[in-house]
């Protein structure tokens, strides 16, 4: 494994690579999951719906890697499983190759069921317990009728090569084996079927972080390699600028920033996407002190309930910028002045393109903001601001 | 991952057996040993000493139950004819053996049965015989029945899961033992009209029907418990991603799983039924005379034990032996058959 891991910094000079011309492979319109609720006595009825996901549209071209990051909670494993037809949408569409697979039933996803392929969160219960590492990579192709050349087991061995196991490991069972090595076997059964199109949900964040590394370059050189397309989940914002040529942030069910990987991290426009890239800890020697030259930007309280989210735009309850407007009209997902093509900001009141420190800290949580201010900030406002 | 080349034999099978193969890292190009799921439970198994007598016990019961015939050639009774009649020197005026311990003797190695003086031991030998069957087939058919019922409901959820959940609700419901005891001749009235004799296969059906119908809740929630808590993990996320459809996934994913609780809990289960039968013969709904039966001997021991308390030994031993390595056995096999429980 090479030293290049996954540092902040790593692809500073390598912005004309992350415009990806490739055509769609995966298109998304106006995705909407709403999980009902239950309740009521003696006869239960529907009283509500976790809108997990509410709206959002993404294309994922042919080769690239596409990040989808937030929060926990905010939709991005929901968005996923809906993508890979584990949950059926509540509305919008999915296509894939020109194909609408929205409602499509299992026999209708059989042919496209090889090509869409999924890595899962956590490699202890993604793999099952009862089964030979050769029974779990080799299951898919059992099921899909695959029968490559040399055996379906030299495959398997070929596999296991690939993603830098022992082919010997072939009749071991999962236990055997640490977290990272789990999560090769379930990289090398997603390989199997020769997938054009993986989507990773968060496929590094329950391993170490020296593993998180490694894992992450195996998947990279596997898009380079073998030209497979990815939607990385994750909430890890270094391994997503890692990885992913281009990145969508979401809040709350919905995409707020979408745009290459330049523009997100370097000239975001919405608060939200700023928040995010100030809580990142760096791990360069002059940012340990504190930040220097990086604006901060504390956000307050928890995500707002999916179950009955904000008017308007749905960050407006945590944004400094909130006003009337942001109530009353939720904002497009466009493209403003000066953003590059296809960076599309949802945002009545973007911020300046820029990542530099700003005069003031915004702090929103009124304890911080005391603790911050030392003894003189009683008086504080909803919003604080720290004097550098 | 780099594997460091070491010499063979730094590696040494006595560390851990069963989960590290033997590694031959000197570059012959030998591969690992794998070892099938099989063969790595019958090594934790064979571990096990008391697993081990606990099974070889367990086999005997069923070796006896089977070789009933051959053991009754080879012994030279049967359990039919009544040595105490055809001998007047058996039985005493009260019809009680006269030799010391209820009548043992070479002739007789457990003994005389007081009253008709049949010859204990192959009375025993075809009572478990009789009673390891019937538990048997009641076994496998509540087995069967609660894994179908259980999975469907667990895998199905929604409606399914709830309407039979409430079956299984109602049925528990029942007190059972007398429901056994009441229905019983109801059962048997179904296929034998009441004046008629009933033979004595109607006698078996009725008993299997009646421990069958309220032997497979327990089972079916448990299966229903396991299933669901399986459904929601990746691996059958996995599965589905690759297109597998549900009855792959429930033969290849869910039922492995599943394997080690369904053997655990039929082996609870058997003697159980084993008891059960006996216990219905014994309150004189089960196997009635002539038909030896295990339970029925504890029913005519508990009438004479205070004046041939030998009669209720070779019963009540055979059968706590036979609950206790039944039990024994089930747990031995619940730990060889979870990879995780190293010990």
């Amino acid at each position: 494994m090479s030293n290049d891991t996954t540092t902040a910094t790593a692809d500073a000079g390598t912005p004309l690579r992350d415009a990806v011309p490739g055509t769609a492979l995966l298109e998304v319109e106006g995705l909407t999951k709403h999980f009902p609720i239950y309740g009521g006595f003696p006869v239960k009825r529907r009283v509500g719906a976790v809108q997990a996901v509410d709206g959002i549209d993404l294309a994922v071209h042919e080769g690239e890697s596409f990040g989808l990051v937030g929060e926990s909670g905010c939709g991005k494993s929901t968005t996923g499983r809906l993508l890979t037809r584990l949950l059926e949408p509540t509305g919008g569409r999915i296509t894939y190759n020109g194909q609408d697979i929205t409602h499509a039933g299992r026999k209708q996803l059989a042919p496209i069921r090889s090509e869409i392929q999924m890595i899962f969160q956590d490699p202890y219960s993604s793999l099952n317990p009862r089964q030979t590492v050769g029974s779990i990579i080799g299951g898919p192709m059992e099921i899909n009728g695959m029968n490559p050349p040399g055996g379906r087991e030299m495959r398997v061995r070929e596999l296991l090569e690939t993603v830098g196991l022992n082919p010997e490991h072939y009749n071991r069972f999962p236990h055997e084996f640490s977290g990272g090595q789990r999560q090769r076997i379930g990289v090398a059964r997603a390989l199997a079927l020769e997938p054009k199109l993986i989507v990773a949900d968060e496929p590094v964040s329950a391993l170490d972080v020296s593993i998180q590394a490694q894992v992450v370059n195996l998947l990279q050189n596997l898009q380079r390699e073998l030209g497979i397309a990815f939607l990385f989940i994750a909430h890890d914002l270094a391994v997503v600028r890692h990885f992913s040529q281009r990145v969508a942030v979401m809040y709350l069910g919905k995409i707020v920033e979408v745009g290459d990987r330049d523009s997100i991290y370097n000239r975001p426009r919405h608060p939200y996407t700023h928040a995010l890239l100030s809580a990142v800890p760096e791990a360069t020697v002059t940012a340990a002190r504190d930040g220097e030259g990086r604006e901060r930007i504390r956000l307050a309280g928890d995500v707002p309930s999916p179950i009955n989210p904000p008017s308007g735009c749905r960050f407006r309850t945590r944004c400094w910028k909130a006003q009337d407007r942001c109530a009353k009209e939720e904002p497009p997902l466009i493209r403003l002045g000066g953003n590059r093509e296809g960076h599309l900001t949802a945002c009545h009141f973007p911020e300046e393109p820029t990542t530099a420190a700003r005069e003031e800290d915004v702090i929103l949580d009124p304890a911080l903001l005391a603790a911050e201010k030392g003894t003189g900030a009683g008086s504080a406002g909803p919003v604080g601001k720290v004097d550098r | 991952m780099t594997v460091s080349p070491q010499p063979a034999s730094v590696r040494t099978l006595d560390t851990e057996p069963d989960t590290e193969p033997v590694l031959n890292k000197g570059g012959q190009g030998s591969e690992l040993v794998g070892r099938s799921p099989g063969q790595l439970m019958w090594r934790r198994f064979k571990r096990d000493r008391t697993g081990m007598v606990s099974a070889v016990v367990v086999l005997m019961f069923f070796v006896v139950g089977l070789l009933a015939p051959v053991i009754s050639w080879l012994y030279g009774k049967d359990p039919y004819t009544l040595y105490g009649q055809e001998s007047l020197d058996l039985l005493d005026d009260f019809s009680f053996p006269t030799g010391k311990f209820g009548g043992m003797s070479g002739e007789h190695w457990f003994g005389i049965e007081p009253g008709l003086g049949r010859d204990i031991f192959i009375q025993l030998v075809y009572g478990i015989r009789n009673s390891l069957l019937i538990g048997l087939a009641v076994t496998a058919a509540t087995v069967v029945t609660g894994i179908l019922v259980g999975v469907t409901a667990g895998y199905m959820g929604g409606k399914t899961d709830y309407w039979l959940g409430r079956l299984i609700d109602f049925l528990l419901a029942f007190p059972s033992t007398l429901f056994f005891v009441a229905f019983m001749p109801v059962v048997v009235a179904l296929f034998v009209s009441p004046e008629d004799e009933t033979p004595t296969y109607v006698r078996v059906l009725a008993l299997f029907l009646v421990l069958w119908f309220l032997g497979w809740m327990g089972l079916a929630r448990l299966m229903r418990g396991e299933t669901l808590s399986l459904r929601e993990r990746e691996f059958i996320e996995a599965a589905k991603v690759s297109g597998a459809p549900p009855w792959r996934i429930i033969r290849k994913e869910l039922l492995p799983n599943l394997v080690t609780p369904i053997l655990v809990q039929s082996t609870y289960m058997l003697p159980a039924a084993v008891t059960a039968e006996a216990g219905l013969s014994f309150l004189g709904v089960g196997l009635l005379e002539p038909t030896p039966d295990w339970g029925r001997m504890f029913a005519l021991a508990g009438k004479v034990y205070e004046n041939d308390p030998t009669y209720m030994f070779f019963p009540g031993v055979a059968m706590v032996i036979f609950v206790v390595c039944f039990n024994l056995l089930g747990d031995s096999l619940r730990d060889a058959f979870d990879p995780k429980a190293g010990r």
